[in-house]
């Protein structure tokens, strides 16, 4: 998260549009700085327009406006080959009529570099990723976990500073997946490179980043650690975007500076803490996550606000159970609880008081 | 390891392998019902005939049935006895038996695959066989005094054994001298060799015009969106649904001396009307029109095996540093190698035996080894000597096959 002296970032995105067919832009006004050393994710549903962010950073697609500097300088006429950017693709992209150590000599050689000092960087990057052993198979002949370890060794042996990844797990089973990125984690810290990565599954986005952007219709909804981002969304998209989330649709009553009340469908009236809610009369969506709801009263934060609700249905998940409840006119509101020994035991068509502290009350923009 | 699974038994008892092929039987029986027709017609349309006409050139009994004396005398004697009076007293029975039977022309044909000018000899002495008296040898010396060479008496030996490898020989531009040793034709008459020399070379050469041709329409049509991809597939299918007639035609109508090219050219003054360009009627018409005849034979393969090449080969190659160039060089044209071999494996067999458009547009010089075969098998009748070239043709392709196996490995071949 370091950033250049002067303020700026290593990747720069400056008032950079996207459109293919010259009618609709796909990239809208985004400006982005990455500092050197970030992990950043670029997060949101397909075609929200972070598939094109990176390719537009690669190289594969030009900005139809704006600049894109790397370390400084405008690489919008560089061509893909000299930007000197790692990149490790979906489909992992390995060359399937080369083995596993001439895929890793390819940027080597086609950099000039010397036999001996190419199988020296090889063993390294092989060594890496714990794949040393399988320099002479063939990308065929791996499993989709190894095939991936190699191709993050094939973008990471040629030393670059800024290395991009295109979904680099959405193949692997999810086990894998998690293994995996952890160990991705971990190379970014070890070796202090740049990454820009772009995922549609928010739990990696969380679980890796530095920083997240998350992309819906062209423009970063929201940029902010992966910690802001789950407990303080700055609007309704990214609230259901990251994570379950509960939405009671109301109207502003009152609007002070930390605190709005708000009065929902049937009436009943809350505290919630205001975000992106304006003026009183308006419309809004109040999020809570399902983890913040109590139902016993002696759990219950000071200051929660108490609501009536009905169970509607009790499931069993192992680690937690999940009830779906009925509030305020509302269906769907989900409350999450801990599967401890002794918990109280709900069962449908049960009434009973929930509430929750007001500042997990988010009071966000009806979207 | 074959010791324990021949010990395997089901629940019951049976031995596995026998539980497994009974339960497999009926699905086997369908499936071999289901070939069956498929099977028969190409036994019947392709097996037999083909094997028929290719035993025709190593099987040729005109002349052993027709002269059946001269058979026996040629198997008393052997080769180098010079023919004395029982050998031409068995010639004028056979000249008796072919003028009852009326073979005197066809033995005479045979006779004449080997030397010019013998079947009227045959003809005309089959016509006065029954005023033949002995001694025979004065007697038919008198009829013609042809009939004393000893190229006869040799080519009548070697045809006197229906099974026969002349016209493999002969395909070969080889010979027998009187003494019956294998010798090559006169210089002049050398010109099946030169023909195979020539049908492979203008093969390759179609095969490789072909290849350059096809291989950026190939690559637009795996790169552009389906809708556009399509329109131009249309155009590449265009000339398959077209007769094969019409287009030679509009060859010939574009590219003869008094045509489209050479007119325009003419008009533009790049040559003046004495210089109009041959452009048809020799080799090059038939190189022009096959290339083009040919072309979708290699577009298909390879626009198959392109469409599978994922575009984020090329870009990895890219982004890890290589030129566009290089990335093609190393990355991209690699993986087309499938393709491009199916597609020149087809377009060289094809070329090496295409008969119709050589025939149309290929002038004198332009002829290909098929047209010969054809000119055997229509004009001289001799069909076993088209089977023998026709049986060399489908050894050397045969051969290039495996060759090509060797090599390239037919489980890498894509077809489409």
């Amino acid at each position: 998260m370091t950033t250049a002296a002067n303020g700026e970032g290593f990747v720069v995105f400056d008032r950079v549009q996207k459109s293919y067919d010259g009618e609709t832009l796909v990239v809208k006004d985004l400006n982005l700085s990455v500092g050197k050393g970030e992990f950043l994710t670029m997060l949101g549903p397909s075609g929200s327009g972070k598939t094109t962010c990176l390719m537009m950073l690669a190289g594969f697609e030009t900005a139809t406006h704006g600049e894109i500097r790397l370390g400084g300088t405008n690489i919008n006429m560089v061509p893909p080959h000299k930007r000197g950017i790692g990149m490790v693709f979906q489909n992992y992209a390995l060359f399937p009529h080369m083995s596993v150590g001439e895929n890793l000599a390819f940027p080597l050689e086609v950099r000039g570099m010397g036999k001996s000092e190419r199988e020296t960087k090889i063993k390294r990057a092989l060594d890496m990723v714990q794949m040393g052993s399988f320099i002479n198979r063939r990308p065929a002949q791996l499993s989709g976990g190894q095939q991936q370890r190699i191709a993050l060794a094939r973008a990471l042996v040629f030393d670059p500073e800024l290395v991009l990844m295109d979904e680099p797990l959405g193949a692997l089973d999810k086990q894998l997946r998690e293994h995996m990125q952890f160990e991705i984690k971990h190379l970014h810290e070890s070796l202090g490179i740049t990454v820009v990565y772009v995922t549609h599954d928010q739990g990696e986005a969380l679980t890796m980043s530095d920083r997240v952007a998350v992309f819906n219709d062209g423009r970063i909804q929201q940029l902010a650690p992966p910690e802001d981002l789950y407990e303080r969304p700055e609007n309704s998209f990214v609230a259901q975007f990251i994570g379950e989330n509960n939405k009671l649709p109301g109207t502003i009553e009152e609007l002070g500076a930390d605190k709005a009340l708000v009065r929902l469908a049937n009436g009943e009236l809350i505290d919630a803490t205001p975000v992106n809610v304006t003026e009183k009369g308006q419309k809004t969506l109040v999020s809570i996550r399902p983890e913040r709801v109590e139902f016993k009263p002696e759990m219950m934060p000071p200051g929660a606000h108490m609501i009536g609700a009905e169970v509607l249905e009790v499931i069993y998940m192992g680690d937690i159970l999940r009830a779906r409840l009925r509030v305020a006119g509302s269906d769907d509101f989900v409350m999450k609880m801990r599967n401890t020994l002794g918990q109280t035991k709900l069962s449908p068509g049960q009434s009973l008081k929930i509430g929750w502290h007001p500042q997990d009350a988010r009071a966000l923009d009806p979207l | 390891m074959t010791d324990a699974t021949a010990s395997l038994t089901t629940a019951d008892g049976k031995p596995l392998k026998a539980a497994l092929a009974a339960s497999q039987a009926r699905a086997k029986r369908k499936a071999l019902m289901l070939v069956a027709p498929l099977f028969l017609f190409v036994v019947i349309t392709f097996v037999i005939p083909i094997g028929q006409m290719l035993f025709q050139s190593i099987y040729n009994p005109t002349f052993s049935d027709a002269a059946p004396a001269l058979d026996e005398w040629f198997g008393a004697n052997p080769q180098g006895t010079v023919p004395d009076e029982a050998a031409f007293a068995a010639l004028a029975a056979d000249l008796k038996l072919m003028r009852e039977e009326r073979t005197a022309g066809a033995a005479g044909t045979r006779i004449n695959y080997d030397v010019a000018g013998t079947r009227s000899l045959f003809t005309a002495a089959a016509r006065r066989a029954d005023d033949l008296a002995p001694p025979y040898r004065e007697a038919i010396l008198a009829l013609n005094e042809d009939w004393g060479d000893p190229m006869i008496w040799r080519a009548m030996r070697s045809a006197s054994s229906a099974f026969t490898p002349d016209f493999y020989l002969a395909a070969l531009d080889m010979t027998r001298d009187e003494a019956g040793k294998i010798v090559q034709v006169e210089e002049r008459q050398r010109v099946y060799k030169k023909l195979f020399g020539r049908t492979l070379m203008l093969s390759g050469l179609i095969t490789v015009l072909c290849m350059l041709l096809a291989f950026p329409i190939a690559h637009l049509l795996a790169t552009l969106p389906l809708a556009k991809s399509n329109i131009l597939m249309i155009l590449v299918l265009l000339p398959f649904w077209t007769s094969l007639l019409v287009r030679s035609t509009a060859w010939i109508v574009l590219l003869q001396q008094q045509g489209v090219i050479n007119s325009a050219l003419v008009a533009l003054g790049i040559i003046d009307d004495q210089g109009r360009i041959a452009m048809i009627y020799n080799q090059a018409g038939t190189i022009i029109a096959m290339t083009h005849i040919l072309l979708p034979f290699m577009v298909l393969p390879l626009y198959s095996v392109m469409r599978t090449i994922p575009p984020s080969y090329v870009r990895a190659a890219r982004s890890l540093g290589a030129s566009s160039w290089t990335a093609f060089r190393r990355v991209y044209l690699p993986q087309t190698l499938p393709g491009i071999a199916a597609g020149a494996l087809l377009v060289f067999i094809l070329a090496v035996g295409y008969y119709i458009t050589p025939a149309l547009v290929g002038g004198a010089d332009g002829q290909l080894i098929s047209n010969l075969i054809a000119f055997h098998m229509q004009k001289s009748l001799n069909w076993s000597l088209a089977a023998a070239l026709a049986g060399l043709l489908l050894g050397g392709i045969l051969l290039l096959y495996w060759l090509y196996d060797r090599l390239v490995g037919i489980d890498k071949m894509k077809l489409g």
